[in-house]
């Protein structure tokens, strides 16, 4: 039964990631593509664990943490570009 | 207690696999950006959260370790999704604030995105008592 | 002698638990390493922040984590609804401002992060002087609804808990 839930969320955080990957693609504003990069992060963390459970190794979770903090980190620089025209003043 | 376990799982891993793609979904069907913002902040951090909660049970009951460093990476996007919400806000209010319209602060003083920042403001948050004015003997 | 070397209490246990949670294991020398860690590195960056943050009440606090997860977990059934069911046509989205009562900087921050994790809303920005929030509304035909809502169920408890 696991396998088969497994599969099906497989499926949903991948079709996710094609939205936002349309999203980045057609979007009205530069500041849509940095939301659709922040989900997109988002979902790829889920895949990982998701990966993890399959393979059942612990060894994907320091990947998904490392991939939680340079996604909210490039996030920032992003929104302070936007902002400021400039990351580190 | 296999079954009910399994089930449990299952259940998660399905709830958690729906919420991710309806907040996906929501950034493709909103009308505007503002509106956009809600979808990702909110539908995914149960999606993430509920896969993370399913990966816990399962290293615990099927493969015998405890693990916990799940809650971790949970705790990191529950603590990060407002601040990256807030800024993409923020960055979204700066760059159309012609279009947008703003209701007022009920203050003296506008939105901070849009003040000035060439005056000086008064720090008015922090505890630490303000210097005190420079008198005549200072000179 | 202690406050000095601990500047920072909540600091030193924040440390610990991420250590022992990262390490994913309990043994004694992680916890021995997890408390050298949460000594030094409190001590270290003490200068930046000069003045430890108050908290007048923390049993409070693990009630009002438990209310919030509830009411994420309510929020993302309400925001789903709306994704999936609701014509954009339907929607009522508008801006209100909430004038708040909290005066410390952690209180705030907590206040702003809540609302924005919570059902439909989700704060914009603050006024320069701290004393107004800027909420961004999903679907709110009762604004003012929202406002006693907030007002209410959160900023008075983090109100028993700061100040």
């Amino acid at each position: 039964m696991i396998h088969y839930a497994l599969t099906f969320a497989f499926a949903c955080f991948g079709l996710g990631l094609l939205f936002n990957l349309y999203r980045i693609f057609v979007a009205p504003g530069v500041v849509d593509r940095v939301l659709a990069l922040d989900t997109m992060v988002i979902n790829i963390i889920a895949l990982l664990v998701l990966y993890g459970i399959t393979s059942h190794s612990g060894m994907y979770f320091e990947a998904a943490l490392l991939f939680a903090m340079t996604g909210f980190v490039s996030t920032v620089a992003y929104c302070k570009f936007i902002l400021r025209g400039d990351i580190i003043e | 207690m296999e079954l009910i376990a399994e089930t449990i799982i299952s259940l998660l891993l399905v709830a958690a696999g729906v919420f991710g793609l309806v907040g996906s979904f929501g950034l493709l069907k909103l009308p505007d950006t503002m509106t956009r913002l809600h979808a990702p902040t909110k539908a995914t951090s149960l999606g993430v959260g509920g896969v993370l909660i399913a990966s816990m049970l399962y290293f615990w009951i099927f493969q015998g370790k405890l693990s916990w460093h799940e809650l971790l990476i949970t705790m990191f996007l529950f603590l990060t999704a407002p601040i990256t919400a807030n800024l993409i806000a923020k960055a979204h209010m700066h760059r159309y604030s012609k279009q947008i319209k703003l209701p007022d602060t009920g203050t003296d003083s506008g939105w901070a995105t849009f003040e000035d920042e060439t005056t000086e403001v008064h720090p008015v948050m922090t505890r630490t008592r303000a210097a005190p004015a420079p008198t005549k003997a200072d000179h | 002698m202690l406050r000095k070397l601990f500047p920072h209490p909540y600091l030193t246990l924040l440390l610990v638990i991420t250590w022992i949670l990262l390490v994913n294991q309990l043994k004694l020398g992680s916890l021995i390493f997890a408390l050298i860690l949460g000594t030094i590195i409190p001590l270290i960056t003490a200068p930046y922040w000069p003045d430890r943050p108050i908290l007048r009440n923390p049993r409070a606090i693990v009630g009002y984590i438990l209310i919030v997860l509830y009411d994420i977990v309510k929020s993302n059934f309400i925001v789903a609804g709306i994704v999936l069911f609701k014509p954009n046509s339907q929607l009522k989205t508008t801006w209100i401002t909430i004038p708040i009562d909290l005066r410390t900087p952690e209180a705030i921050t907590v206040l702003a992060g809540t609302i924005t994790m919570t059902p439909g809303t989700l704060t914009a920005d603050m006024s320069g002087d701290g004393k107004s929030l800027l909420i961004h509304c999903l679907h709110a035909p009762d604004p003012d609804a929202v406002r006693d809502e907030i007002k209410a169920r959160y900023e008075a408890r983090l109100m028993r808990i700061f100040e």
